[in-house]
């Protein structure tokens, strides 16, 4: 029985082998497990040791040649046996780890293909050639001096090279409320945005439409200043500060607001003294308490939405949704912008609950500990500017809300009651309606009933 | 519910599980007629007798090794190593025989053994003697790591670990046997391996803390509420396998998380935790996970050096102030 | 009787069998070894006077050791004159072995016969597998060593525990396990003994109480003496066998354990099958005093040097120390001079040895040499070796048919066997 003498796999790794030399010839005797050849693998020239007894017939590889493993490379076989099959065999052979290895290698034109220099853009190329001198200037400043400018810069810094720096959350926070993160800056680390800046950014867009003239920003004071200034002459001396975010939010959705929202305005003045006294006696009951007139305000208007619910309604495009509850936002001043939380079924809340939740809230708001179900979604708004002394003014609508009511300062003003001239607390309310779900008449009549209750505090409780 | 130490919980668990399978030893360098060398295993000669509780000699690859041979064959031995770093000399036994001798068997040859003792730092003896070697076995297969940070815990623990079909390394924190805390007394009390437990629950952020770093992130929190900041505090107990959803879930509810070892930061469990965190709750993240680990040098014999080697109070609060952008 | 060495143990003696081998000792040992002590005596001073040759490496190694033309004994086992000392050794061996035929029954003469030729059939069918690349990893052969664990194991009950290295295939068969599932496992399937999961180096059967193949030097030792930790815990009479090579007697495992095995009186019967090269590094290249058999000294147990080359010393040795065992609970140490005739696994290159070392010792070919003394004793003819032939190659071939036809372990077995009791994380219910 003869022996064939394949290419060996000699170590864990060999693919194939070179035959460095043969230790027998043909027609030498050869007894199992003596050495055939020498085998140069990958690892270390080896031993082969046959396989079999009888006779090395047939070389099929000279020295120096190398074979896929399991390729045919000699036969032993008895000195008189017929091998001719098994030397044709060899031929047409084509052993199986062989065809895997030569199928493993890609094809040369393939390989000339890959190994060719292709040159892929550098992610930031993709942006095209036109800011590439800008990015250029940006790469050319020195990190360090960028770095030590703190958040601002770092700001500046990613938005020259088109990459905004934001955590994780922010990012999902941002995309779910469809905030524009470009529209940010980042407060964290580096610029970074963070979770704080999206709240920040989401109440400053709700409170945005709820009142315009909050605080008047430090440079237009200094330009007030200045112009009352010796220098006068020429055109006024002026400098030029970033707008900050928060800022560049509001801008961007009093824009969304007064563009596409058909506003009207409807305001009434609003005799006080009865509901001033309720708050006197309220108060005088339980000075803790603390009620203000601005809550009143919010107990009343919420009593007047449930009488008027046309008023507690959005537009949604192809529908308007009226509400069942009246929650009320209620705009808060905090430093750099405002901030709407929602006093949730003011309706159904008693005066010392509203109070208590709007003092709340508005101590939250001011340290940006609000959650953001905590400022978003109210029916109906409500601005008080009545603390800085405004007498009346109007309000931008914070969409989807139907309506917004600006409230003014509280104060004694002549009247004529009977035909007589009377001094009464008077009050002025505007109330800026979306004439695309509130019409002329509508708005009055929740107007009335607001003032009827207002002015009858008694109507809360019968 | 009795008030006592780590030491007697452990003692406990010990002395219970010894009684109730007879199959069970006890053995280590001084865990008899010495009554052990930190007081663990102590009353246990007396009570189980000469061939349950064994002295060995000092040869902790040879009885490592011993313990895996007898778990093959039905015992269930409990190895104890007088401290961790000498589990060093015997990680061939730990990692190559016990990890996966069920696995290189084709599932026939399952090992339930405990290997426990002390590790972790200890109180100034140097480099060789104060180490945390958790991140070793936690990275192989097969093997199941534990850490107890109060009594109870270690008393329940023990006693599934003791009970469980696989290699079990149990490392207790030599600082802390003298830990007091209540335990029930109830002989049947155990506390699933793989589960984590929420030492204080909070809202702001997580710190995740093991063995003794639990009472320092604990602490940490304290006073982190009076600064305004309500921290949750995780404690795996069981590094492997790991509870990384309790841990995720409190992440997804704080938004900003500590990993607190007082191991190497580098390859540590810290490491692994925060990377599972990245994986699984990576938009929930408002800040980078936060390390704060053993220094990365060999522990240094001086009080003062030892004391800046591993994490404080003062560095977790400042950590968790961090992630909290304040 | 006590230990004969003059070194002052106390350790026990056993009766002398075996050392026909004894030429291949050193020769201040040959001076001594005079009757029938198995602690051939050793007497410190001539230790010390060990000719100097034995401490040089092979690039020192003077002329003398000159083995044949051009060649070099590298080993310093065989004698300056090989030939003669073989010649001297084989007539040895026969007498000996037909002095002990006597003693066993005729059915197991020819069993062992048969396991032998299996295990050298079944290692030849393997080297040619392998050589296919039907086989992956590491294939270490046992061809040349087969007396030793034939003849140790024929010594034992199947109740009996066998831990052994990474050179099991041998140990393996001779336990019982059937050649088809050893093979099965070196071609990676599921009808491997281990399921595909161990591979040539991770034999296991735990209904055979074949409790492994184990691949890290020397870690098999501890693990055995465990083994027979545990027999005595339980009070059962089973004792364990733990084969290992020589040159893991220079881990520490091993002193750890030998010394715990006497400490504690476990029924361990440690057999180093002293092959004479850790690889490619000769023994006196690799231990400083190399007879391990008196090693044991340090330890006071009781050990014997056996000539691995023959089948019966190797079962008579072990059947006197499995006595001990199972009555006394004590540990023996033996030390089995054997000869591995193929490389250390399939990739060795083969250059730390010549041709003509290996062919003096296939002179001594263990397989060979039993068939002359069962032929001379008339237990076996030409015409039954036919027969055995022929069934062991039926055999070998029945076992790689169904190594080719068992299937690959599922994907799915990837991850079963980690654990005995897998936990889900963060699950309440109390842990099985």
């Amino acid at each position: 029985m003869a022996t064939q003498v394949i290419m060996p796999k000699l170590s864990p790794t060999m693919e194939e082998g070179q035959l460095s030399r043969w230790l027998k010839k043909e027609g030498d005797k050869v007894s199992m497990g003596e050495p055939l050849a020498e085998i140069d693998t990958d690892k270390a020239t080896m031993e082969m040791q046959a396989l079999g007894n009888g006779v090395l017939r047939k070389i099929l590889i000279k020295e120096g040649e190398s074979a896929p493993l399991g390729q045919l490379i000699a036969i032993i076989a008895e000195p008189d046996e017929d091998i001719s099959a098994l030397e044709q065999g060899s031929a047409a052979q084509a052993p199986v780890p062989s065809n895997k290895s030569t199928e493993a290698k890609p094809e040369p034109a393939a390989a000339a293909a890959i190994s060719s220099p292709s040159p892929v853009p550098a992610a930031g190329e993709v942006n095209g050639s036109s800011d590439s001198q800008a990015r250029q200037s940006a790469n050319a400043e020195p990190r360090g001096g960028a770095a030590g400018n703190g958040s601002q810069s770092g700001t500046a810094d990613a938005t020259s090279s088109g990459r905004l720096i934001v955590s994780p959350l922010a990012a999902r926070m941002a995309a779910e409320a469809g905030v524009d993160l470009r529209s940010l800056s980042g407060t964290g680390p580096g610029g970074r945005i963070v979770k704080r800046d999206i709240e920040a950014a989401l109440s400053q867009t709700k409170t945005a439409g709820a009142a315009t003239p909050m605080q008047v920003p430090q440079h237009h004071l200094r330009a007030v200043e200045s112009s009352s200034s010796p220098q006068t002459a020429g055109p006024s001396t002026y400098h030029d500060e970033p707008a900050s975010e928060i800022r560049r939010t509001i801008a961007r959705r009093l824009v969304t607001s007064l563009g596409p929202i058909p506003h009207f305005f409807l305001t009434t003045e609003i005799e006080m003294d009865r509901a001033a006294e309720m708050r006197r006696g309220i108060n005088e009951l339980d000075p803790d308490l603390r009620i203000s007139i601005n809550d009143i305000v919010i107990k009343v208007a919420a009593a007047a939405l449930i009488a008027h619910p046309q008023v507690n309604s959005s537009f949604q495009d192809k529908s308007v949704r009226y509400y069942e509850r009246a929650d009320i936002g209620v705009a808060v001043a905090i430093e750099d912008g405002l901030i709407t939380p929602v006093v949730r079924s003011a309706d159904g809340k008693s005066l010392s609950e509203i109070a208590r939740e709007v003092r709340e809230l508005a101590e939250r708001a001011r340290h940006r500990k609000l959650r953001p179900e905590e400022y978003t979604g109210a029916t109906f708004s409500i601005s008080n500017l009545g603390m800085f002394g405004i007498d009346e003014f109007t309000a931008v609508i914070n969409p989807p809300e139907g309506a917004i009511l600006a409230v003014g300062s509280m104060s004694l003003r002549p009247v004529v009651r009977d035909g007589e001239i009377v001094v009464r607390q008077m009050m002025r309310v505007t109330m800026s309606c979306d004439h695309r779900v509130i019409d002329g008449a509508t708005g009055a009549k929740f107007l009335q009933t607001l003032k009827k209750i207002l002015e009858n505090p008694l109507y809360l409780v019968v | 519910m009795a008030v006592i130490t780590m030491r007697e919980a452990l003692n406990q668990a010990l002395r219970e599980e010894m009684l109730r399978d007879q199959n069970v030893f006890l053995m280590g360098e001084e865990v008899a007629e010495y009554q052990g060398a930190y007081k663990v295993t102590k009353g246990l000669l007396e009570a189980l007798g000469p061939k349950r509780v064994i002295d060995t000699p000092i040869t902790e690859l040879g009885f490592a090794g011993l313990g895996v041979g007898a778990a093959m064959v039905g015992l269930r031995p409990i190895i104890e190593f007088m401290t961790f770093n000498f589990s060093i000399l015997a990680t061939d036994q730990i990692i190559n025989s016990a990890a996966k001798m069920l696995y290189m068997s084709g599932g026939q040859f399952k090992i339930p053994i405990v290997f426990r003792g002390p590790g972790g730092s200890a109180f100034q003896v140097s480099s060789q003697h104060s180490q945390a070697m958790e991140s070793w076995f936690a990275y192989f297969p097969g093997l199941k790591v534990v850490m107890p940070s109060t009594p109870a815990d270690a008393k329940g623990l023990l006693k599934t670990s003791i009970r469980d079909d696989d290699p079990v390394i149990f490392i207790e924190q030599e600082r802390m046997y003298g830990n007091k805390g209540d335990v029930p007394e109830d002989p049947e009390f155990t506390i699933p391996l793989g589960l984590a437990d929420v030492k204080r629950e909070g809202t702001d952020a997580t710190i995740v803390a093991r063995s003794l770093m639990v009472p320092v992130a604990l602490k940490a929190a304290e006073q982190l509420e009076k600064q305004g900041i309500s921290c949750e505090v995780i404690d795996p107990r069981t590094i492997r396998p790991l509870d990384i959803d309790t841990i995720v879930e409190s992440v997804k509810k704080t938004n900003r998380v500590v990993v607190a070892e007082e191991s190497h930061p580098f390859c540590g469990v810290a490491a692994e935790i925060s990377m599972e965190i990245m994986e699984r709750a990576f938009d929930y993240l408002d800040a980078p996970v936060k390390r704060v680990s053993g220094v990365d040098v060999p522990m240094p014999y001086a009080k003062n050096l030892e004391a800046l080697a591993i994490p404080d109070v003062d560095q977790l609060v400042a950590a968790v102030r961090e992630v909290s952008y304040i | 009787m006590q230990c004969a060495h003059f070194c002052g143990c106390r350790a026990p003696v056993l009766h002398v069998l075996t050392n026909v081998a004894y030429n291949q000792r050193p020769k201040t040992q040959q001076q001594t070894v005079s009757s029938a002590l198995v602690h051939t005596a050793l007497k410190r001073q001539e230790s010390n006077r060990r000719p100097v040759r034995k401490q040089m490496s092979k690039q020192t190694a003077p002329s003398e050791m000159s083995t044949g033309p051009g060649e070099k004994s590298r080993t310093g086992v065989i004698d300056q004159n090989p030939l003669k000392a073989v010649s001297q050794q084989l007539k040895t061996v026969k007498q000996e072995q037909k002095h002990r035929v006597d003693d066993v029954d005729e059915k197991t003469l020819i069993e062992l016969y048969r396991q032998m030729l299996l295990v050298r059939r079944f290692e030849e069918k393997a080297a040619e597998a392998y050589s296919m690349g039907k086989i992956g990893g590491f294939c270490h052969l046992y061809i040349g060593q087969e007396a030793v664990a034939i003849g140790a194991i024929s010594a034992i009950r199947t109740d009996d525990y066998v831990l052994t290295s990474y050179r099991e295939h041998g140990h393996a068969i001779a336990k019982g396990i059937s050649p088809d599932a050893v093979m099965a496992e070196l071609f990676g399937k599921s009808g491997g003994c281990s399921h595909g999961k161990g591979g040539s180096m991770h034999m296991f059967d735990r209904n055979l109480n074949f409790l492994g193949g184990h691949a890290i030097v020397g870690g098999q030792i501890p693990l055995a003496t465990g083994v027979a930790f545990a027999s005595k815990y339980k009070g059962t009479d089973q004792v364990t066998l733990c084969f290992f090579g020589e040159a893991a007697v220079n881990q520490g495992a091993f002193h750890e354990s030998l010394n715990m095995a006497q400490l504690w009186k476990l029924p361990c019967i440690y057999i180093c099958e002293n092959n004479q090269y850790g690889m490619g590094t000769s023994l006196d290249r690799a231990m400083s005093f190399q007879n391990i058999a008196e090693k044991a000294c340090a330890y006071e147990i009781a050990s014997e040097f056996v000539d691995g080359m023959d089948v019966l010393a190797v079962r008579e040795a072990t059947a006197q120390a499995v006595e001990r065992a199972r009555k006394d609970h004590l540990p023996t140490l033996l030390e089995v001079r054997t000869y591995r005739f193929m490389g250390h696994s399939m990739s060795d290159p083969g250059s730390y040895r010549t041709r003509a070392e290996i062919e003096k010792h296939q002179e001594r070919d263990p397989v060979k040499l039993f068939f002359s003394t069962l032929k001379e004793k008339g237990i076996i003819d030409d015409a039954a070796l036919a027969e055995v032939e022929k069934s062991v190659r039926e055999e070998v071939e029945h076992a790689l048919r169904f190594a080719e036809e068992s299937p690959s372990p599922g994907p799915e077995e990837l991850y079963t066997d980690v654990y005995s009791n897998p936990i889900v994380p963060g699950n309440r219910a109390p842990n099985k």
